[in-house]
């Protein structure tokens, strides 16, 4: 078992004939991937993988003659926007954004105009999902994890293969990890992902990678201590970041006071989750 | 990207939004002409980018054209919170009856935009928002409708904005409105919205940060861009599309990523050592960028180690070891350098990096352990 993706998904990459599409495409078909249809608007009737991919002018017809229900989208940040909302019109279930520097006002119609719908988005800046001998969605490294019974989810990026090489390295496995992107508004929270691991009955524990800005994680701690049975062990990156100064491209800014994160990891430790005090501790404290 | 009172107010108006009479200027002279052409009482206000400017007697009335002159040579050759004072706005006078706060921003947690308004605008506006929260109106918008007519009468009666102000209000809450999305702001506020004396509503106050993430969509509005606020490093590192804070350690980091990057600072910190800066070279990080980065990490003098920390996803580790090499022969480091490369294309950047003279580790931990012995030695 898993969650979001696992061995039924039918993968459509949206921005499939770009550099970084193309490159993820190779390594997602050769991990056992199931891709089964790109989109570039202009290069309908291409083919890409040696003759394996059809390319499309449009989602819809992708879906229509390939049967897609999960996207991944490559598209640059200016054509993000334009890139879910036609996948979301096109039926897709499973929208996953890797894109980063989506504007976020753009997100925020996004998300609105998605929640008035039956579909998820993961993402957008976020590594996308990886199911261990299933799937792999995105740009997660495919062979720095494998399947097990630990669900991960995390707001970061690379910090996220870290934390799955370093449970790689002493043998433990994982269901699935999702990377939530580090955005102010994106498709799926962490509340979202803990709900959807404590229904899944293959994950016995699970992992949540959290960083400065928001209350996410504070939101986070409070669902596990009503909802969750499952042990959660945690990290927060960002103890040293100055407050005020915006971290990179992602969500990350420490404003006025909360935000910060010791308060984070104060607020998980009243409810009992565990937080390493670097990546590499936390298969310790798992076992 | 914060914009200056002057500019926002000038957005303000653009969007119908009443301001006062007034311009920006450069010079006491220059600031003498524009109270000569207002005719009178003018209020010289320093623009900088930060909070306090007022208690840091960087706003001053002028009863007339000498005053203005004589102060604005004051406030022109002051520092506020270390940031020179290059420009003073010169506003006429207003006579104040009553300040109000009017703001709209980003609410994450709801993810729509929020619009706040308050009774009790003014400088103490923070203090009422922590000690009186009741006293601030709030009203999300969706975004897919944007912001309704019966929302910005909602907070008028909210306000206990008299009935004679409604159809004022209303003309501002929908210029500020306009000027939120159509500037994609992150922070658009009015403080305060003054009733005068004469009974008009003014902006007598205005503040804007834009989404850099929408700043394409925006080049005059990225023309505006202050670069006093940042360090001539920060500037040179956007150039590049690189994330870079200069912090007060002498161990100079690069990492793909702002996680990774925040935890690479952390885990230095962890066993006893100091990071000199945050530098995250983002997604797909060729030579040119790789190089760029190394070279603005040892332009601080403080530095005396270098610790690289790259899992490769999106970023190949080879094209990172690529632009690392072409850095080191550009630069000639003379500082230790301590390198991890994982993931994407880890073993051909090792091979690449075979003949370097760089100290290697496997883990993240052992790398910041030898990057902290490496900056003691």
């Amino acid at each position: 078992m898993s969650i979001l993706v696992n061995k039924h998904t039918r993968l459509l990459v949206q921005g499939i004939t770009g550099n970084e599409g193309l490159f993820h495409t190779q390594q997602m078909a050769a991990y056992g991937t199931s891709v089964v249809s790109g989109v570039t608007p202009g290069k309908g009737g291409e083919w890409v993988l040696d003759g394996k991919v059809p390319v499309f002018d449009s989602v819809k017809l992708a879906v229509d003659a390939t049967g897609a229900n999960t996207s991944v989208i490559f598209v640059p940040a200016r054509f993000s926007p334009d890139a879910i909302f036609e996948a979301a019109d096109a039926g897709i279930s499973l929208i996953v954004c890797i894109t980063e520097g989506v504007p976020v006002q753009d997100m925020m119609r996004v998300r609105n105009y998605l929640d008035q719908k039956k579909v998820r988005l993961v993402g957008p800046n976020c590594p996308g999902l990886l199911t261990p001998g299933e799937a792999k969605v995105g740009i997660i490294p495919g062979d720095i994890a494998i399947p097990g019974n630990i669900g991960v989810v995390s707001r970061s990026g690379t910090l996220t293969y870290e934390v799955l090489y370093a449970l790689k390295l002493l043998d433990m496995g994982v269901t699935t990890c999702v990377g939530i992107g580090g955005d102010p508004i994106n498709g799926t929270n962490f509340i979202d992902c803990l709900s959807m691991f404590e229904g899944d009955p293959q994950t016995e524990k699970v992992v949540m990678i959290g960083e400065i800005g928001g209350t996410d994680e504070e939101k986070a701690a409070e669902f596990i201590s009503k909802n969750m049975t499952k042990p959660v062990v945690s990290f927060i990156a960002g103890l040293t970041a100055p407050p005020g100064k915006r971290m990179g491209h992602a969500g990350a800014i420490v404003e006025g006071g909360s935000g910060l994160a010791a308060d984070k990891i104060a607020a998980l430790e009243a409810v009992g989750v565990r937080v390493a005090s670097h990546p590499e501790e936390i298969p310790n404290l798992l076992t | 990207m914060k914009l200056h009172e002057y500019q926002s107010k000038q957005i303000f108006s653009k969007y119908g939004i009443p301001i006062p009479k007034g311009r920006v200027a450069a010079s006491a002279d220059e600031a003498r002409a524009i109270a000569a052409e207002l005719g009178g009482r003018v209020v010289i206000k320093s623009q900088v980018l930060v909070g306090g400017r007022g208690k840091a007697g960087g706003i001053r009335l002028a009863k007339d054209s000498h005053e203005a002159e004589e102060i604005a040579t004051q406030i022109l050759a002051m520092e506020i919170k270390g940031l020179p004072v290059r420009k003073v706005l010169v506003d006429e006078a207003a006579t104040i009856n009553k300040e109000i706060y009017l703001g709209i921003t980003n609410d994450r947690a709801a993810r729509k935009p929020v619009m706040m308004a308050s009774a009790e605008g003014g400088v103490e506006i923070e203090e009422v928002a922590r000690k009186t929260p009741e006293k601030i109106i709030k009203v999300h918008i969706d975004p897919l409708l944007g912001l309704r007519d019966y929302q910005a009468r909602d907070i008028a009666v909210g306000i206990d904005l008299p009935r004679e102000h409604w159809k004022a209000f209303l003309q501002v809450a929908r210029g500020l409105w306009q000027a939120y999305t159509e500037s994609d702001s992150t922070l658009a506020e009015i403080n305060p919205l003054v009733i005068t004396s004469d009974n008009r509503l003014v902006a007598l106050d205005g503040k804007m940060v834009l989404d850099d993430n929408a700043l394409f969509r925006h080049p005059e509005l990225a023309d505006l861009r202050d670069s006093d606020v940042e360090a001539p490093a920060e500037i040179e590192a956007r150039k590049y599309g690189l994330s870079f804070i200069k912090l007060e350690g002498n161990i100079g980091c690069m990492v793909n990523g702002a996680g990774l990057a925040m935890t690479t600072m952390d885990i230095i910190k962890l066993f006893g050592g100091e990071p000199a800066n945050f530098l995250d070279i983002g997604g797909g990080a060729g030579a040119e960028k790789v190089a760029a980065a190394l070279r603005i990490i040892l332009s601080d003098p403080n530095v005396k180690a270098v610790l690289f920390n790259v899992f490769g996803g999106i970023t190949r580790c080879d094209e990172v070891a690529r632009g690392i090499l072409t850095a080191m022969e550009d630069v000639k480091p003379s500082v230790p350098m301590v390198i991890r490369l994982v993931g994407t294309n880890a073993e051909e950047a090792r091979q690449l990096l075979a003949d370097a003279k760089m100290i290697t580790a496997v883990t993240l931990a052992d790398a910041a352990r030898k990057a902290v012995t490496a900056a003691e030695a």
